[in-house]
């Protein structure tokens, strides 16, 4: 019952997030806000987690394709459509939730326990869709950059422990890299992006924007927008890979 | 004038206002005093239809705002302003950008004359010098008067107030209510302030509403308020040993 009620008011709460702005200079201004606080302020860490997993990976595959059978090139290969299909859309997407989804959820719960969206409400706006859709719109808008950032990252990433590891050697790794490339790969992960990009901001803004009582509250509340928002990029994935796919 | 006509509100079964009745008037500092829990907070919240009442009706000038559509009560709330307990300035913002913020969004001024009434408001407030400081970079006074020159920046017709001088020290929240009393006078603005600050009520107060378990239990001005015969208001006013002490030399007059 509990659940339901939530996803009835969440519908709600996103028919007030996309009701028309009060004034759309405002709402390009706080939409470029977003896309520096929400998007690039996350390229690092995007660079970082890219970075490490992509040359892990390679070391991983290159040390479970042991089969004289198989060539080296292989090992690229798998490293980049790992990257591609899932790493740089779904993993990624898991990451920013934990660093976007708790920003976003405490930054608004602080706003609601402060009165700052009551003061909002006060003055003629509509807190909804002032503080929430430049948020989704700026991330949806980001993310794909992200995505492929992450893509190029991560296979770099790959190509730097082959060189300085040595599991493969790096003409191998430039081989298989440009093996069999599909780019509706490259699409297909961006789509999904989109929708982890979606799921993430609505679902954090929603668990602050309800949030009541105090400090102790946000703080739960920003916990509950991380695990809820994994919940539904896992589910999502699923979904989307069947359907996209398939 | 706001007029407050049998407003009765329920949160989970619990009835925090029963039957509410109260007028505030044009150009008088306007106080609702109670015990914390009375209700208080509930009514200002009502009437600034942050909460939708049960029944009853809040009229501003005539305009039945519960019975509204929301375009028009976000028309009237462009002639509300109000000042939180906390103050509510947007943390992200320096003070200037808090001010300017409501004649952002609901006027054509240019950047110059913005900045131009931003710095009046400010001014007003006695608050200069601070215009790109952020909100946690002031003490608690500083940033109520903030508050203040945000929440007249568009020229209010109403003013609402909830506990202005909580967490303020006397002086300052002398400051504070005197501020409050010069902008409801110089401008004619209904305000309406919560509190149970009894300094602020003796020192400032045109007209008084005592809320009592939810209910308007006491009209009047602040001269009869020591001498209301209330038991209630009496048990409420005199809970303090400074109000006590001053109890005696009235009835002694």
């Amino acid at each position: 019952m509990k659940t339901m009620f939530h996803i009835g008011r969440y519908f709600v709460f996103m028919f007030q997030v996309f009701s028309k702005p009060e004034k759309h200079k405002i709402w390009f201004r706080q939409f470029f806000r977003e896309v520096q606080s929400l998007g690039l302020s996350s390229t690092g860490i995007i660079i970082l987690v890219s970075l490490f997993i992509g040359a892990a990976i390679t070391i991983q595959m290159a040390y479970n394709i042991t089969s004289p059978l198989v060539p080296d090139y292989v090992i690229s290969l798998t490293t980049r459509d790992t990257m591609l299909l899932e790493f740089s859309s779904t993993i990624i997407s898991l990451v920013l939730a934990g660093k976007v989804g708790s920003n976003i959820a405490s930054e608004i719960g602080t706003m609601r326990v402060s009165e700052q969206i009551d003061a909002l409400e006060i003055m003629g706006i509509n807190p909804a869709s002032f503080l929430v859709s430049p948020k989704i719109l700026a991330f949806m808008f980001f993310i794909p950059f992200l995505v492929i950032i992450s893509m190029f990252v991560g296979i770099a990433g790959g190509w730097l422990s082959a060189v300085f590891v040595g599991v493969i050697s790096p003409q191998d790794y430039i081989t298989g890299i440009q093996l069999y490339f599909i780019p509706y790969y490259v699409t297909y992960s961006i789509i999904k992006s989109l929708f982890y990009a979606f799921l993430i901001v609505s679902i954090s803004s929603y668990q602050g924007y309800y949030v009541s009582g105090g400090a102790l509250e946000v703080g739960r509340a920003s916990t509950r927008a991380v695990v809820y928002s994994i919940v539904l990029i896992l589910t999502f994935d699923l979904i989307l890979t069947q359907l996209l796919l398939s | 004038m706001i007029v407050v006509e049998g407003v009765n509100k329920t949160f989970n079964e619990a009835q925090i206002l029963k039957n509410v009745e109260a007028k505030f008037h044009p150009g008088k500092v306007n106080m609702v005093i109670g015990k914390s829990g009375s209700g208080k907070t509930v009514l200002l919240k009502s009437l600034v239809g942050l909460h939708k009442i049960d029944s009853g009706s809040i009229t501003f000038d005539g305009r039945d705002f519960t019975k509204m559509r929301t375009k028009e009560k976000i028309a009237i709330r462009k002639e509300v302003g109000m000042l939180f307990q906390g103050g509510a300035l947007f943390d992200s913002s320096t003070i200037e950008e808090n001010v300017i913020y409501p004649l952002d969004m609901f006027t054509n001024f240019t950047k110059a004359e913005k900045l131009k009434r931003a710095n009046f408001c400010l001014e007003r407030v006695n608050l200069t010098g601070v215009n790109k400081q952020f909100p946690s970079e002031l003490s608690g006074g500083m940033q109520k008067r903030a508050a203040i020159a945000r929440a007249i920046a568009l020229n209010p017709k109403y003013l609402f107030c909830d506990e202005p001088n909580s967490g303020l020290d006397p002086q300052t929240a002398i400051v504070i209510d005197k501020l409050i009393q010069e902008i409801t006078k110089e401008y004619g603005i209904t305000t309406v302030v919560n509190t149970h600050d009894m300094n602020s009520v003796l020192a400032g107060a045109d007209s008084v509403v005592f809320i009592f378990e939810g209910h308007s239990w006491w009209h009047g001005s602040r001269t009869d308020l020591l001498d209301s015969g209330n038991p209630e208001l009496d048990d409420f006013l005199f809970s303090s040993e400074l109000m006590r002490r001053i109890r005696p030399t009235k009835q002694h007059k």
